[in-house]
C-alpha cells in the first residue's frame, strides 16, 4: 500500500471503528476502550511520519476522483496546521476514549457511545484534512450530526434533547452560510480546493463579491466556535457525558470554527473589514465568556465559558493582523486543548467519585484524590499562564502580538489583560477551590479515580509541562510549521521558558495579580454578575426558545391553512391549479390554436347522439333528486358508447355498454340503502365559483385539444400495428391484438389492479361496522386505556 | 370532425369537475363517472377522428385494405375505462362504508382523521 493509500484508510478507520465499536464493547465491557484506543493510536503513529516532510515546509497533497462530472475530488492537503489538529484530534482522541472507558463503566449504551464518538473523530480528521470545499462541507455538517448524538446521548432528559437540538440547528444551521461562502469564493475563481486557492488571494480581496464571501464564511466559522452571540449552544452542551465535553470543547468541534479561519486566512484574511470583524467579535465572545465563566458554579459551565473565552481570543488573534499575532494563535490554540482537555476530564472525574459538581459544595478532596489534585493543579497553572507550562509561552506570545502604542492595540491588550485575569481566576476555582480547605460531605464517600480515568488529565498536564521544556523541538515540529500554514509565509517561533523582559512579561505579570485578585473575590465578583444578568433578563439562549416555539407555531398555522381536512377545498385548490396551468401558458408563449373550422356536413344523427349526450350531462347536474340524477349519468355513458360505435370503435363501444349499465346499477342499488337528506344541491354562493372553476378547466381542455389536433399527426405506431398485428401475431382485429399481445404485459397489469380493487372492495364490505370503529380510533393512548 | 370533438370532451370535463367539487359523495362518484368518459373521448381525439371504419383485417388479407380508424388509442381507452370502472367500483364501497360508520355523505362533516381544532404540537424539545 502507498502511503496514499494509508493516509485514506486512516481518514476512514474511525468510521470502521464505529461499525464494530458496539461488538467489541459486547465483548469486553468496558475494557474495550484499550482496543478501540488504537484506532487514534494509529492514525497519530500514520499522521507522525509526515512530521519530517511538514517540518521542512513540504505539504502533503493526495486524493481520489469523487464526482468527477462536477471536479469534486476526494482529496486532503495536509500542512503545519492540518497536521497539527490531526495530531491534537487523534492524540486527544486516544485519551478520550480511554477516559470513556471508565467514566461510562456499566452504562447500558457504552457501545453505542464509542460508536458515536469514533464516528465524530473521523467527521473531525475529515473536517480539518479536507482539500476540495464539498469534502470540507460534508464532514462539517456530519460533525454536527455526530455531536448532536453525543450530545443527546442521554436522550431521556429535556435538558440533553434540547441542547443537542440546540447545537445541531445552531452549528449546522452555520454550515449552510459556509457552504453558500464556499460556493462564492468557488464560482469567483473557479477553484475548489484549498491548496489552489492561494494563489488567487489578490483576485478574490479585489472582487466586489470579497464581503458577502467573507461574511458567509464567519457565518458557518462563528457559529461553531461559539463566538458571540451563537455562544450560547457551547456551556448546554454541557449536557453530553464529560467525555464528550472534553473532546468536543477542548481540542474538536469548536475549534473547527477557528480552523476554518486560520486556513483561509491566506485568502480571506489581512483585509480592513477581516481586521474589524473577527478581532471585535473576538474580544466581545473573550470577555463575556470570561463573566459568564466566574458567574457559574458548575465545574463543568465554567470551564464551557472559560472555553467560549478562549475562543474568542482566538478569532480575536486571527483577525488582529499585527506581527506574532498568527504564532500567539498557534501556540495557544495548542496550549488550550491540552490544559483545557485536562481540565474537563478532572472535572468529570470529581464528578464522578463525589456525585458532586457545585464548586460551593466540594471541599478538600487534596487528600481523597492525589492524583487527579496534581493533574488539575498543573493545566490550571498552564490555563492561567504561569511558567514553566506551555500556557505561559502562549500568553507571552500573545501580550507580544498585542500591545504597540496604538489606540486600537491598548484596547484590545487592556482587554485580553481582563479576559485572561478572569479565566485564570476561573481556573483555579475549578482546580483549587475543590482540593483545599475543609473536607466537605458529598453524595459519595470521595476517593482517588481508577486508572483509566486519571490517565489522561494526567498525560495531558504533563504534555503541558514537557511541551514547554522541549519548546525548541515543538517549535520546530508544531508550531513553526503551523504559523507559516496560517499565515501562507514562512514563520518562524522562537519564544522559550528563557526569562525575557519587556511589555509583555509585564502584561502576563499584571494578569496574574489581577487573576488572583479576582479569585480570592470570587462570591462577590459572581453576585454583581449574577445581578447584572437578572437585571438584563434576555439573552440569546431564551431567544432560542422562543424561535424555536415560534417555528412551530408558524408552521403549525400554515398547515392548517394548507391542510384545512376539507375535501372540497382541497379538490377546489387542485382543479383552481388545473385551470390555471390549461390557460395561461398558451396565453404566455403564444401557443394558443387557430380558430376552429368546424364540419358543415355532419350527419343528423350523429349531432343528435352528441346533443343527447350534452343533455344527459345537464341533466345529472339540474335533476331534483338522485335518482334521477343516476338515471341521466346513464344517459351520457350510453350516448357515448354509441359515439364509440359510429366512429370506428366497436370494442370500445361494447365495453362502455357493459360498464355503464354495472355502474348505474350499483350506484342505485348503493344509493337507495342509504338515507340521505332529499337535496344534496349546493346554494349560490358555492355554485357560482364551482361552476366558474369547472368551466375554465373545460375551456382549458378543448383550446388544447384544438391545438393538439392542429399539430400534424404522427402514424408510425399506428402504422406498425396495422401493418403486423395478422403477420406477427395472427390476429385480424388489431386493437384486440394490441391489448393481449403487443401491449400484453399491460393488460396483465391491468388485471392485476382490478383484482387488487376486488380484493380491497371485499375486505370493506365484509368488515363489520364495530370492527371498523376501533380501527378509525387510532390513539394509543385510548387504545392502552381500553385494554 | 376534430374541434367538434374537443368541444365535447370540453363540456364532459366541465361537468366532471363541477361535480367532483360538490361536498356530497354520490355526486362526487357520478363526477368520477363522468371524468374517465372525459379523458377517454380526450385521447379518442388526439388519436385523430375516422368515421365507421374500425381497424379489423379482412378475410385474406394480411394488412387493412384502406385506412381505418386509429388502433392505438382504442386500445388505450379500452384500458382505461375498466380500470376506471375498477376505480370507481372502490370508490362506491369506500364511501357506503364511510357512510355506515359515520352516518353522513358531507364531506364537511367527515373528520375523524383531521379533527377541527386540534391543539398545538407539544413546544418542548
Amino acid at each position: 500500500m502507498s502511503v496514499a493509500d494509508l493516509t485514506f484508510l486512516a481518514l476512514l478507520l474511525p468510521f470502521l471503528g464505529a461499525i464494530v465499536a458496539p461488538l467489541v464493547t459486547r465483548i469486553l465491557g468496558h475494557n474495550a476502550a484499550w482496543a478501540l484506543a488504537l484506532v487514534p493510536v494509529a492514525i497519530f503513529l500514520h499522521l507522525t511520519g509526515f512530521s519530517a516532510e511538514i517540518a521542512r515546509g513540504e505539504v502533503v497533497t493526495g486524493g481520489y476522483a469523487w464526482v468527477p462530472s462536477f471536479q469534486v475530488r476526494f482529496s486532503w492537503l495536509i500542512d503545519g496546521l492540518s497536521l497539527t489538529f490531526m495530531l491534537l484530534i487523534s492524540g486527544i482522541g486516544a485519551l478520550i476514549v480511554l477516559y470513556s472507558g471508565g467514566y461510562l463503566k456499566g452504562h447500558p449504551h457504552q457501545g453505542r457511545f464509542f460508536s458515536f464518538l469514533l464516528m465524530f473523530m473521523g467527521s473531525m480528521l475529515g473536517l480539518v484534512a479536507s482539500d476540495s470545499f464539498l469534502m470540507l462541507f460534508i464532514f462539517w455538517e456530519l460533525t454536527s450530526i455526530t455531536s448532536f448524538l453525543l450530545i443527546g446521548f442521554d436522550h431521556q432528559r429535556e435538558a440533553a434533547r434540547r441542547a443537542a437540538l440546540q447545537a445541531l440547528v445552531v452549528t449546522g444551521g452555520g454550515g449552510l452560510f459556509l457552504l453558500a461562502g464556499l460556493i462564492i469564493l468557488w464560482n469567483m475563481t473557479g477553484i475548489s480546493q484549498f491548496s489552489l486557492l492561494t494563489a488567487f488571494a489578490p483576485q478574490v480581496k479585489a472582487s466586489p463579491l470579497y464581503l458577502a464571501a467573507l461574511i458567509l464564511v464567519l457565518g458557518g466559522a462563528f457559529t461553531k466556535s461559539a463566538q458571540f452571540p451563537f455562544h450560547f449552544w457551547l456551556p448546554n452542551a454541557m449536557e453530553a457525558p464529560t467525555p464528550v465535553s472534553a473532546y468536543l470543547h477542548s481540542a474538536t468541534m469548536v475549534k473547527a470554527g477557528v480552523y476554518l479561519l486560520m486556513r483561509l486566512y491566506p485568502v480571506l484574511g489581512g483585509t480592513p473589514a477581516w481586521q474589524i470583524i473577527l478581532p471585535v467579535f473576538g474580544a466581545a465572545t473573550l470577555i463575556i465568556g470570561a463573566l459568564l465563566a466566574v458567574r457559574q458554579t458548575d465545574l463543568k459551565l465554567m470551564l464551557a465559558y472559560t472555553t467560549v473565552s478562549s475562543l474568542g481570543l482566538l478569532v480575536l488573534l486571527t483577525g488582529f493582523g499585527a506581527p506574532y499575532a498568527i504564532e500567539a494563535a498557534a501556540l495557544y490554540l495548542v496550549a488550550h486543548c491540552l490544559f483545557k482537555g485536562a481540565l474537563f476530564m478532572v472535572a468529570g472525574s470529581i464528578d464522578h467519585e463525589t456525585g458532586m459538581r457545585d464548586v460551593t459544595r466540594l471541599g478538600g478532596l487534596r487528600s481523597a484524590m492525589p492524583l487527579t489534585f496534581a493533574a488539575a493543579l498543573a493545566s490550571a497553572a498552564s490555563m492561567g499562564g504561569l511558567p514553566p507550562f506551555f500556557g505561559f509561552l502562549a500568553k507571552e506570545e500573545v501580550y507580544a502580538a498585542l500591545y504597540a502604542f496604538d489606540g486600537r492595540a491598548i484596547i484590545f491588550a487592556a482587554l485580553a489583560v481582563v479576559g485572561n485575569a478572569l479565566m485564570f481566576a476561573a481556573a483555579f476555582a475549578v482546580a483549587l477551590k475543590p482540593f483545599i480547605g475543609k473536607r466537605v460531605e458529598t453524595p459519595q464517600a470521595a476517593h482517588e479515580a481508577p486508572l483509566l480515568l486519571w490517565l489522561g488529565p494526567a498525560v495531558l498536564a504533563l504534555m503541558g509541562l514537557a511541551v514547554a521544556l522541549l519548546s525548541g523541538t515543538v517549535h520546530q515540529l508544531i508550531t513553526s510549521p503551523m504559523a507559516s500554514a496560517i499565515a501562507g509565509e514562512a514563520r518562524v517561533v522562537t519564544i522559550s521558558l528563557a526569562p525575557h523582559f519587556g511589555v509583555p512579561a509585564a502584561l502576563s505579570t499584571l494578569t496574574v495579580l489581577l487573576g488572583i485578585g479576582f479569585y480570592l473575590r470570587l462570591a462577590r465578583l459572581r453576585a454583581a454578575i449574577a445581578a447584572a444578568l437578572a437585571a438584563i433578563g434576555w439573552g440569546p439562549d431564551r431567544g432560542f426558545d422562543q424561535a424555536m416555539r415560534g417555528l412551530v407555531r408558524l408552521s403549525c398555522a400554515v398547515t392548517r391553512r394548507l391542510q384545512t381536512g376539507r375535501l372540497d377545498i382541497y379538490m377546489t385548490a387542485t382543479f383552481t391549479l388545473l385551470a390555471v396551468v390549461l390557460i395561461v401558458p398558451p396565453f404566455l408563449y403564444g401557443e394558443l390554436a387557430r380558430a376552429p373550422v368546424f364540419p358543415q356536413d355532419i350527419p343528423l344523427h350523429e349531432l343528435a347522439i352528441m346533443a343527447i349526450a350534452v343533455i344527459g350531462l345537464v341533466a345529472v347536474i339540474l335533476a331534483q333528486d338522485r335518482l334521477t340524477a343516476i338515471v341521466s349519468l346513464g344517459i351520457q355513458g350510453f350516448s357515448v358508447a354509441v359515439i364509440f360505435l359510429l366512429y370506428g370503435a366497436p370494442d370500445l363501444a361494447f365495453t362502455q355498454f357493459m360498464i355503464e349499465t354495472l355502474a348505474v346499477v350499483i350506484l342505485a342499488l348503493v344509493m337507495t340503502r342509504l338515507r340521505l337528506s332529499p337535496s344534496d344541491h349546493r346554494p349560490l354562493r358555492e355554485s357560482l365559483p364551482d361552476a366558474a372553476i369547472a368551466l375554465a378547466c373545460g375551456l382549458g381542455a378543448t383550446l388544447f385539444l384544438l391545438k393538439v389536433t392542429q399539430a400534424p399527426f404522427d402514424t408510425g405506431l399506428s402504422d406498425f400495428f396495422n401493418q403486423y398485428s395478422k403477420t406477427i401475431a395472427h390476429g385480424a382485429n388489431v386493437v384486440n391484438v394490441i391489448i393481449v399481445d403487443f401491449r400484453g404485459t399491460d393488460t396483465l397489469g391491468e388485471i392485476a389492479v382490478v383484482m387488487i380493487a376486488a380484493l380491497a372492495i371485499l375486505s370493506l364490505v365484509r368488515l363489520r361496522a364495530g370492527s371498523l370503529r376501533r380501527i378509525a380510533d387510532n390513539d394509543p393512548d385510548a387504545e392502552e386505556a381500553s385494554r | 370532425m376534430e374541434p367538434v370533438f374537443s368541444l365535447l370532451t370540453g363540456i364532459f370535463l366541465t361537468i366532471a369537475i363541477y361535480l367532483m367539487m360538490s361536498k356530497f359523495i354520490i355526486r362526487m362518484l357520478m363526477g368520477v363517472v363522468i371524468l374517465g368518459n372525459a379523458v377517454n373521448l380526450l385521447i379518442f381525439t388526439s388519436g385523430r377522428i375516422m368515421r365507421e371504419v374500425p381497424p379489423v383485417i379482412g378475410p385474406g388479407l394480411d394488412v387493412p385494405a384502406g385506412p381505418v380508424a386509429n388502433p392505438l388509442p382504442q386500445a388505450l381507452i379500452l384500458t382505461a375505462i375498466v380500470i376506471s370502472f375498477s376505480f370507481f367500483a372502490f370508490l362506491l364501497v369506500l364511501s357506503w362504508r364511510a357512510y355506515s360508520t359515520l352516518g353522513t355523505d358531507n364531506t364537511d362533516e367527515m373528520r375523524v382523521a383531521e379533527p377541527d381544532g386540534t391543539p398545538l404540537p407539544p413546544l418542548g424539545y
